[in-house]
């Protein structure tokens, strides 16, 4: 290629195209053709029966329940839902996978055409929304898996997951950066959870997804050559693996070079994506209807009452959030991002006397930041929600200050009981007594000539110095609007 | 004892002339001495075939029997069964003990059957002369030069000589109406989802079907009553109601609509069989049925049609037999490749391989729509032939086979010959129709059967043909001679 070529191609603008496939396990309690238990943990093949461990002879039985999660899904994404879906058979050899082919949805997915809004950071501080469309959700099998440690040059193959129920729901090819990617992938976490379908644990691999990523020179309508990005089990790994492999194919097509169609693999120790197999040594599954199943058809009365069945969902709860409590969208969005938090927050607002800012800000803040701190999940908060609206109260009924709050916070968290218990016990209540304030800050005067001199002299930012050590000789439980106004009074202000 | 059926067996056993131990003895006694001359069983069960009987005996001396209680029979090597060896017929499987047992099993032995082994077939069933068996050929009663046919040959054999005086059949493509016609007995496949598949290892999921072989019809509705229903564990099994197959045995055949496809009649068949055919057809004339010339006129496609549809089910349903949880395995393979090519490799044998790569490459990308969309197309336009033709008539009727049993070695050579010999039964498991082949006479000293299609879900109807047919008849008591 000519130099001059080159240089043309670095001067272009890409723009990066991507579509993700997400694989979520459905929290069915059994199988998706078997009767076997689907707990996570249990000893190696221990929980496959002999239709999961692909014995001569077996037949499978589709779990009604499956299909009822994959429904749910479809119509809270607004998709269609098939009247008549079918089961085919992907065939390809694997010890993982028992019987030579895993039972899915090829040509007639039970779910196909809707959409999903993410919200997005215009880099502004505002918060836009996009669309993103929904081509299709099917349901699938899962395979056993493969362990490679432990054996001595030998594999071993552990059927558990073998047959779990999953649902394999694609994107169109409508993200736009790692970013939008990550929020969508995270919109459909927040969305399987609130649907109760789903226990979205990432490290369990209930919750995993495929990248497909391309590059485009900016304004070109046409898709350029895709790679798949396979197996990726985390938001941050799924942002640096399509980030890596902007970098990636950028560089090549600058350089003249092309992208070519194959499958890749994200190593999370070296942050990078390496090539699985290309599209010529792409397998041939020999899709196929499964004869041993019959097609799934669902009538609208199974439909419409399982729409009854769905919960006020992420978006719907995000408006009201709005309208109810007076929230900014922002904050309303971080406080439905998932159903408990959300649920949290109502309770807390609930005991808070209707203080929903003051709620949402301890919520998102001080809450949030000691769960993160120690790790934990909000359902595992130390503080309950009833607790923290309790203490919030105390705020805002001017019994303590918002900094003693702080003190009042940390004793609960630590268990020394309700906020009422803490600020009784520790003496925190705050003092209103206009006399008590006035002695502390005729004290304070007294004791501070100079100060004063200087203050009247000109130098009002001195009264904060005032402010502060009538708060210290109060141990700070003066209220601060009392304390200033007395002050002021008293410096003749 | 062993020339009785299992009408008169039961009787005799009700009327406690004999025991079933006895009876069960009898039998195994019957295998000891004719099974080496025919090899039809593959897996002798007769310490648990004991236990069974002795049990059976308990209930008919409680007094708690039903028709089939303390009835020695033989399983075809197909179904599953708890703690014995299952192979299909095959070396993949020569190791295999199952862990469970087919629905069929278990309610055959829940109506008190006695089983005293397990029957010889094709390997994987694929096969018309039982000649593909890992554990060799089935010789004919009949003429021990001849095949017994297949892939139920096994199952035929052990009826015709009288080993046991009922077994259990698979028919994908004719499995139990060609053997039974080439052994002179009396075999019934029913309609598709009729019997549960549940632990009958899979050869084409959508034509596979289970049924009964015995020496007459009535037999065989008493076996069939008690192996049909749904099964939970099959989800294509069909949830209707089991008609009682024994009430309306004796229905009169006046005024019966039978219909005789042209196509059936044409070239390819044998003169002699088409003449013994000719003779029963005149025999329900004279019971009183109208005979009625009709047209199925894509019998042609259904071989084609078939060698397409069930290769490419078979290609997939044995991919399980890789050499990994069960089965054969290679010995020192050096890598994963190597395990699945020479456990499968030395495995499976020639006929089981030949489908296996028809039906992969019929799955292939760009031969998909070619071949077996295609097949599925026909697939439709052969069910619609029945279904205008049941419009017309109640039954149809003609040859199960176009020859009688051929010589062993004669066929096998020539793998398009063999499927040819199936014509007359393949396009009933396309449409998962229900059909019988009962013994309608001879040519020379072989067998011929009489085919009987019927409606869906109509098996009380063809029984009822069939009975009435051998009320007046006595083609279903001959014995080959060395084995009265």
């Amino acid at each position: 290629m000519a130099q001059q070529q080159i240089e043309i191609l670095n001067k272009m603008e890409w723009e990066v195209v991507i579509g993700l496939e997400i694989h979520a396990q459905l929290a069915t309690k059994s199988k998706i053709f078997s009767g076997a238990a689907t707990a996570y943990g249990a000893a190696p093949n221990t929980q496959a029966c002999v239709v999961d461990l692909g014995m001569p002879g077996v037949l499978p039985v589709l779990n009604a329940e499956a299909v009822r999660m994959a429904v749910k899904f479809g119509l809270a994404t607004g998709c269609k839902i098939a009247p008549r879906s079918v089961f085919a058979r992907k065939n390809y050899f694997y010890p993982d996978l028992p019987k030579g082919y895993q039972i899915s949805q090829y040509e007639l997915p039970i779910v196909a055409q809707g959409t999903l809004e993410i919200q997005l950071d215009d880099g502004a501080g505002n918060t836009i929304g996009k669309t993103i469309g929904i081509t299709r959700a099917h349901l699938e099998e899962d395979a056993g898996k493969s362990l490679h440690e432990d054996f001595h040059d030998l594999t071993g193959v552990d059927l558990n997951r073998a047959g779990t129920p999953l649902l394999e729901i694609v994107s169109e090819p409508d993200l736009r950066s790692a970013k939008e990617a990550v929020a969508y992938m995270k919109k459909i976490h927040s969305l399987v959870r609130y649907l109760e379908i789903c226990d979205g644990n990432m490290q369990e691999g209930s919750f995993r997804c495929d990248a497909n990523v391309s590059m485009r020179p900016k304004g070109q309508g046409k898709f350029g050559t895709r790679a798949e990005i396979k197996n990726i089990n985390s938001f941050r790994f799924v942002e640096r693996a399509i980030n890596y492999e902007i970098e990636r194919q950028t560089d090549l097509l600058e350089r003249g070079g092309t992208v070519i169609q194959e499958t890749r693999l994200y190593d999370a120790n070296k942050d990078e994506t390496r090539s699985m197999r290309s599209k010529e040594e792409a397998m041939d599954y020999r899709y196929f209807p499964d004869p041993d199943l019959l097609p799934v058809i669902l009538d609208d009365a199974f439909i419409e009452a399982t729409r009854k069945t769905l919960p006020e969902l992420p978006d719907e709860k995000r408006e009201r959030f709005v309208h109810q409590f007076g929230l900014t969208p922002y904050d309303a969005s971080v406080l439905t991002a998932s159903r408990e938090l959300a649920d949290f927050f109502e309770v807390t607002e609930k005991a808070s006397g209707g203080t929903a800012k003051l709620a949402a800000n301890w919520v998102m803040g001080d809450l949030s930041g000691a769960l993160n701190k120690a790790n934990l999940d909000i359902t595992a908060s130390p503080v309950t929600a009833h607790r923290l609206g309790g203490m919030i109260q105390r705020i805002s009924d001017n019994t303590i200050s918002g900094k003693i709050a702080k003190e009042v916070f940390e004793a609960m968290w630590n268990g020394e009981g309700d906020a009422d218990t803490v600020i009784e016990k520790k003496g925190l209540k705050q003092v209103t007594d206009t006399g008590a304030i006035e002695a502390a800050i005729n004290a304070v005067v007294a004791n501070n000539p100079k100060q004063l001199e200087q203050y009247h002299g000109g130098q009002e930012k001195l009264f904060g110095f005032f402010v502060g050590q009538a708060m210290k000789a109060t141990q700070g439980k003066a209220n601060p609007a009392l304390l200033n106004e007395l002050l002021k009074k008293k410096l003749g202000g | 004892m062993h020339n009785k059926t299992i009408v008169e067996l039961s009787a005799d056993l009700h009327a406690k002339k004999y025991s079933s131990e006895e009876l069960t003895r009898t039998f195994l006694a019957r295998i000891d001495k004719f099974n080496p001359q025919l090899n039809a069983l593959v897996t002798l069960t007769g310490e648990q075939a004991l236990t069974s009987a002795r049990h059976a005996d308990a209930q008919l001396a409680r007094g708690t029997a039903g028709p089939l209680t303390g009835i020695p029979l033989i399983q075809k090597d197909i179904f599953c069964t708890l703690g014995v060896k299952t192979t299909c017929g095959s070396k993949m499987l020569d190791n295999f003990i199952a862990p469970y047992d087919a629905t069929t099993v278990i309610k055959l032995k829940d109506a008190g059957t006695v089983m005293l082994g397990k029957a010889n077939m094709d390997e994987f069933a694929m096969g018309s002369s039982n000649e593909t068996s890992f554990y060799g050929p089935v010789r004919n009663p009949w003429d021990l030069n001849a095949v017994p046919g297949g892939s139920s040959g096994g199952s035929a054999a052990v009826v015709a000589a009288r080993l046991a005086p009922a077994a259990t059949g698979t028919d994908t493509g004719g499995s139990i109406r060609q053997p039974a016609a080439l052994c002179g007995i009396t075999g019934i496949k029913p309609t598709y989802g009729r019997v549960s598949r549940y632990g009958m290892i899979a050869f084409a999921s959508s034509l596979d079907q289970a049924g009964p072989m015995a020496r007459s019809a009535e037999d065989c509705a008493i076996l069939l009553g008690a192996m049909a229903g749904f099964d939970a564990l099959d989800s294509t099994s069909v949830d209707t109601p089991v008609p009682d197959y024994r009430a309306n045995l004796n229905n009169p055949l006046q005024g019966l609509k039978i219909g005789l496809p042209r196509e059936y009649f044409g070239k390819g068949l044998d003169a002699q069989v088409g003449k013994v055919i000719d003779d029963a057809i005149k025999q329900y004339r004279a019971l009183g049925a109208e005979i009625v010339d009709i047209t199925l006129p894509n019998t042609m496609l259904s071989v084609p049609t078939y060698y397409v549809v069930a290769p490419a089910e078979c290609s997939s349903n044995l991919s399980r037999f890789d050499g990994v949880r069960f089965g054969y395995r290679c010995t020192d393979p050096k890598d994963l490749a190597d395990l699945y090519k020479r456990s499968r490799g030395e495995g499976f044998g020639a006929e089981v391989k030949r489908r296996i790569m028809i039906g992969t490459y019929a799955l292939s990308a760009g031969y998909y729509d070619a071949y077996y969309l295609k097949a599925q197309q026909l697939r439709r336009l052969i069910s619609e032939d029945f279904t205008q033709a049941f419009k017309q008539v109640d039954v149809i009727m003609g040859p199960t086979s176009p020859t009688v049993a051929f010589n062993l070695g004669e066929k096998l050579a020539d793998p398009v010959t063999m499927y040819l010999s199936d014509i007359y039964t393949i396009a009933v498991n396309l449409a998962g129709l229900p059909g019988m082949s009962i013994p309608a006479g001879f040519v020379g000293q072989r067998p011929v059967g009489l085919q009987i299609i019927g409606n869906y879900f109509d098996e009380a109807r063809l029984l009822n043909t069939a009975h009435k047919y051998q009320q007046v008849t006595d083609w279903h008591q001959r014995a080959p001679e060395g084995f009265k």
